[in-house]
């Protein structure tokens, strides 16, 4: 066993080797620089290695394939997307004509349960009481027969609109009860549709016109039109009894 | 003192010259480099021992750093040359580790 102080710990020797160079340490001193010299130049060779050339041919095989993955990947990810796409696109446009068509069915019915006002052509029909009084029954049939001519809106004296739940009595004295309202001639009913086609079911033969003024009781005027406002509405009644079945 | 000298002389002969490295070499001058650094450590750890030879330092310099740029070689030739490289690497470090904590307990007692 040697003596401590014969045998110097690494940190002497590190000491001795910083003060006393050796022929050893020449040899040391040149591979050292050798690695220094291969360390730099692979370290710049990596930093500004942004290409390919230093890969093996397996290294960019596997690249290739990696990307070719991701390319694929992200092509399917394209078509699914565009699928969502046309997908929405075509319900967007099945709902818009859905909405359309929901609209022109509203608009149809508001004309016809009369909760719009609406213009059109069609005859204006007055009724003026001479030596009698007009019988609900008959202006009952005239309806009736404006309807059958395809009458699309009516109202009596700017008042009532005409519906499908209208109905008419005699109030006595020549007046008329139309929908719980009192009406007193002369009448003027309006109705919108084909004017000539309106005027020709007044006018027939053994027809309203024949019915209203039959012992000179009234006198009836009619009269085809370009343009009539109707203006009279009516307040939607929600049916107490009847509901949709279906 | 000449050592140190001589790592310093290395690092700057690379930053100055900035020479590229041809395309045959490229693979394995990364390996070369760690398989060096391995026989420096283990050179340095023999000095701090007593027990240092500049002949066996450079013979297991030079044979390192051959001995790893023909595995990697030898794996490319095999087409295994990718897994062989991180081998090296892995065995190499476990040496150097190792080297670094025998060169730790020297310089630091602990």
């Amino acid at each position: 066993m040697p003596e401590p102080e014969e045998a110097p710990t690494g940190r002497a020797r590190l000491r001795d080797a910083m003060l006393r160079p050796s022929r050893s340490q020449v040899i040391v001193a040149v591979l050292l620089a050798v690695v220094g010299f291969a360390g730099i130049v692979q370290v710049r060779t990596t930093a500004e290695d942004d290409t390919y050339s230093g890969y093996r041919e397996q290294d960019l095989i596997d690249l290739l394939a990696g990307i070719a993955g991701t390319t694929q990947r992200a092509e399917d990810e394209i078509a699914r997307l565009e699928q969502a796409r046309d997908d929405l696109r075509s319900t967007t446009t099945a709902r818009t004509t859905a909405l359309e068509e929901a609209r022109r069915q509203a608009r149809a019915l508001e004309v016809l349960a009369g909760t719009v006002p609406v213009t059109g052509p069609g005859i204006r029909v007055t009724i003026e009481e001479d030596e009698g009084e007009v019988d609900a029954a008959d202006v009952v049939d005239m309806v009736q027969e404006l309807r059958v001519a395809s009458a699309e809106a009516i109202e009596i004296n700017d008042s009532v609109r005409l519906v499908a739940s209208s109905w008419i009595d005699s109030a006595g004295g020549g007046d008329l009860l139309v929908d719980g309202v009192v009406l007193s001639p002369p009448f003027v009913v309006e109705v919108i549709g084909q004017p000539a086609t309106l005027a020709g079911a007044m006018s027939f033969p053994e027809g309203p016109t024949t019915q209203l003024t039959k012992d000179e009781a009234a006198t009836v005027q009619v009269d085809e039109l370009e343009s009539i406002e109707v203006t009279a509405v009516r307040d939607p009644d929600a049916p107490s009894f009847a509901e949709p079945a279906g | 003192m000449i050592a140190a000298l001589g790592l310093l002389i290395g690092i700057v002969l690379g930053l100055v010259l900035e020479p590229s490295v041809p395309l045959g070499l490229q693979p394995y001058l990364p390996i070369a480099v760690v398989a060096a650094l391995d026989a420096v450590f283990g050179g340095l750890r023999a000095y701090l021992d007593g027990i240092f030879d500049d002949k066996v330092f450079v013979v297991s310099f030079v044979s390192n750093v051959v001995i790893a740029a023909l595995i990697v070689y030898l794996g490319d030739r095999l087409g295994v040359g990718g897994q062989l490289s991180t081998g090296v690497i892995v065995v190499l470090g476990i040496r150097i580790f190792s080297n670094m904590a025998a060169i730790r307990r020297h310089v630091f007692h602990a």
